[in-house]
């Protein structure tokens, strides 16, 4: 990406020109959310003063419209995700309501108590909570792959965890922490060796790298739309066809259904089983959006210029005294989390806000992780193709004054 | 000196500062200044959990007025928890129970209040006063000073 690209493409982004405490914004907090382009925020507005109305109902005009969009953005998803079945594609809420959609429905058709679910130690805790909630419901047991001290998953003691009363594999593609890329090809073919399914969690990998489901052979893969540049509030289940057609649905309601009586209901077809209700078709023609904004732009390209800030930025922190990086795998995302000394994430955060920089400090949602680390939390810096070395240089020079004045 | 006195000293004292690194330079004086809570303070009790930070909080009653001490992991946090003792400590559990404290705002520190900022502080705050409401439970009723 050369400089008048980068200037191009930030110029899609109206609020990387906002102002804070009157400091230009220095937005590293891609992790939690990513910033919207102009394109995603019209397509929103589009939807609501064109076309809409309620989906799948309605043979009047605009409701025809908006099915059609709705179902084009089903078909932009599954192309994204190299699957050729669309019906693969469910849309939910988000990364944590897919999550909760699998624990629930292949809890219920497939787990009985003293069965076993294999999670990662650096799991978000909505790939931890919802597994949980099913172990409790059903007397099962979470079994936690361990990792070394670079942050790299221990695929040897991962192998040792099967048994036959494992049933699902439940993984990060990218660690939002430690921004480890973990082997998700290798834990698939394990799995299956086995023949146990996978769930992947797409929600940190999706922005950064090609994904392939078909390759990969995963059997759940699930990420945000607001993650990827989408609005909030969509998200996406990917989940081969064979399992979706095995598993109950998760809620009840219209547009699930192919008859309702009071004595027997019975469910729709995929995709429609899974989306109860009016589906957010705004959103999800606006993630449609989302997507094809960072395809032309080429995941590619993406990848190798956060690469290019991954390893700058690694290389200036380095430069401050007493610094420690937190993850320090071979394959790693744009994510660095760090502490400088034994200062406090929430002083450092709280500073570099002040100076118009926007980091992550705290457990970021995966508090088992931290404590199995023994530190208290770390500041993390999660970087988006729209972010420049040049703001890496003034992240650095406000970092060490922040450092000397908790010093 | 009033719970109020002392407000307004603080906010005095913050106001000679148009910069907010003085202000929080200020702030981490103050936080390293903070006498360390005693080990035998510093149980499972005593903690209030923030999201991303925590306090410990211990109160005791000595001759009627109520004696906070406390701690903090952060130090910006342990600034602002020093405050609120200079403030609150040694006054009568009523005084404690009526008090508004508008200082903080004032201050521009407003922010750390949040409770999306989640450093335990507002559990904090609420709990020096549930401390000033147990302790005028147990004592009967106490008057104010000066009254």
């Amino acid at each position: 990406m050369d400089k008048q690209e980068l200037i191009d493409i930030r110029a899609d982004f109206p609020i990387l020109s906002e102002k804070i405490y009157n400091k230009d914004l220095i937005y590293f907090d891609n992790g939690a959310t990513t910033q919207k382009p102009r394109c995603v925020v019209e397509k929103i507005e589009q939807g609501y003063y064109h076309y809409n109305a309620n989906i799948h109902r309605g043979v009047h005009f605009l409701s025809q419209k908006a099915t059609e969009a709705h179902e084009a953005a089903r078909t932009t998803v599954a192309e994204f995700l190299h699957t050729t079945k669309r019906e693969e594609i469910i849309f939910t809420r988000g990364t944590t309501e897919a999550i909760n959609l699998v624990a629930t429905s292949f809890g219920e058709a497939f787990c009985k108590e003293g069965d076993e679910i294999i999670v990662s130690v650096m799991e978000h805790h909505s790939n931890i909570v919802p597994w949980q909630m099913l172990c409790e419901r059903k007397g099962l047991k979470l079994r936690v792959i361990p990792m070394n001290e670079h942050g790299e998953l221990d695929i040897k003691a991962y192998c040792e965890l099967f048994n036959n009363r494992t049933r699902i594999v439940s993984i990060a593609h990218v660690s939002n922490v430690l921004g480890t890329v973990n082997p998700v090809a290798e834990i698939i073919r394990l799995a299956h060796e086995q023949n146990i399914p996978v769930l992947v969690d797409g929600a940190q990998a999706v922005p950064h790298i090609p994904v392939n489901v078909v390759e990969l052979d995963a059997d759940f893969y699930v990420f945000s739309g607001h993650k990827i540049y989408g609005p909030t509030g969509i998200g996406v289940l990917y989940g081969k066809e064979k399992w979706l057609n095995q598993i109950p649905p998760y809620q009840g309601g219209g547009e699930m259904i192919s008859s309702v009586t009071f004595e027997k209901t019975i469910y729709n077809e995929l995709p429609f089983k899974f989306e109860a209700g009016t589906p957010d078709y705004i959103g999800s023609t606006a993630l449609a959006e989302a997507l094809r904004y960072v395809q032309n732009i080429g995941l590619d390209i993406i990848a190798a210029h956060e690469h290019e800030l991954l390893t700058y930025c690694t290389q200036r922190l380095m430069e401050i005294e007493g610094m420690r990086i937190i993850g320090t795998a071979k394959e790693k995302s744009a994510v660095i989390s760090f502490l400088v000394r034994s200062i406090h994430p929430y002083d450092i955060g709280m500073l570099l806000d002040k100076l118009g920089i926007a980091v992550r400090t705290g457990h970021h949602c995966a508090q088992p992780l931290i404590d199995s680390l023994g530190i208290p939390g770390t500041v993390r810096a999660s970087f988006a193709f729209y972010n420049t070395k040049e703001e890496i240089d003034v992240f650095i020079t406000a970092l060490k004054r922040v450092v000397i004045m908790l010093s | 000196m009033t719970i109020n006195e002392l407000q307004d000293n603080i906010i005095e004292e913050f106001s000679m500062f148009d910069d907010w690194m003085d202000k929080y330079s200020l702030l981490i004086d103050l936080g390293n200044s903070l006498e360390p809570l005693d080990e035998q303070h510093k149980k499972p009790q005593n903690i209030i959990e923030g999201c991303q930070s925590r306090v410990w909080l211990n109160a005791e009653m000595k001759d009627g007025l109520i004696m906070y001490s406390g701690e903090s992991d952060a130090v910006l946090v342990k600034g602002i928890v020093s405050l609120l003792i200079q403030v609150l400590t040694a006054h009568t559990p009523d005084e404690i129970i009526n008090t508004n404290l508008y200082f903080i705002e004032k201050i521009g520190l407003r922010e750390h209040l949040s409770p999306t900022r989640s450093n335990g502080l507002l559990a904090m705050i609420k709990q020096m006063k549930l401390y000033a409401l147990a302790f005028k439970a147990k004592n009967g009723p106490t008057t104010s000073k000066g009254e």
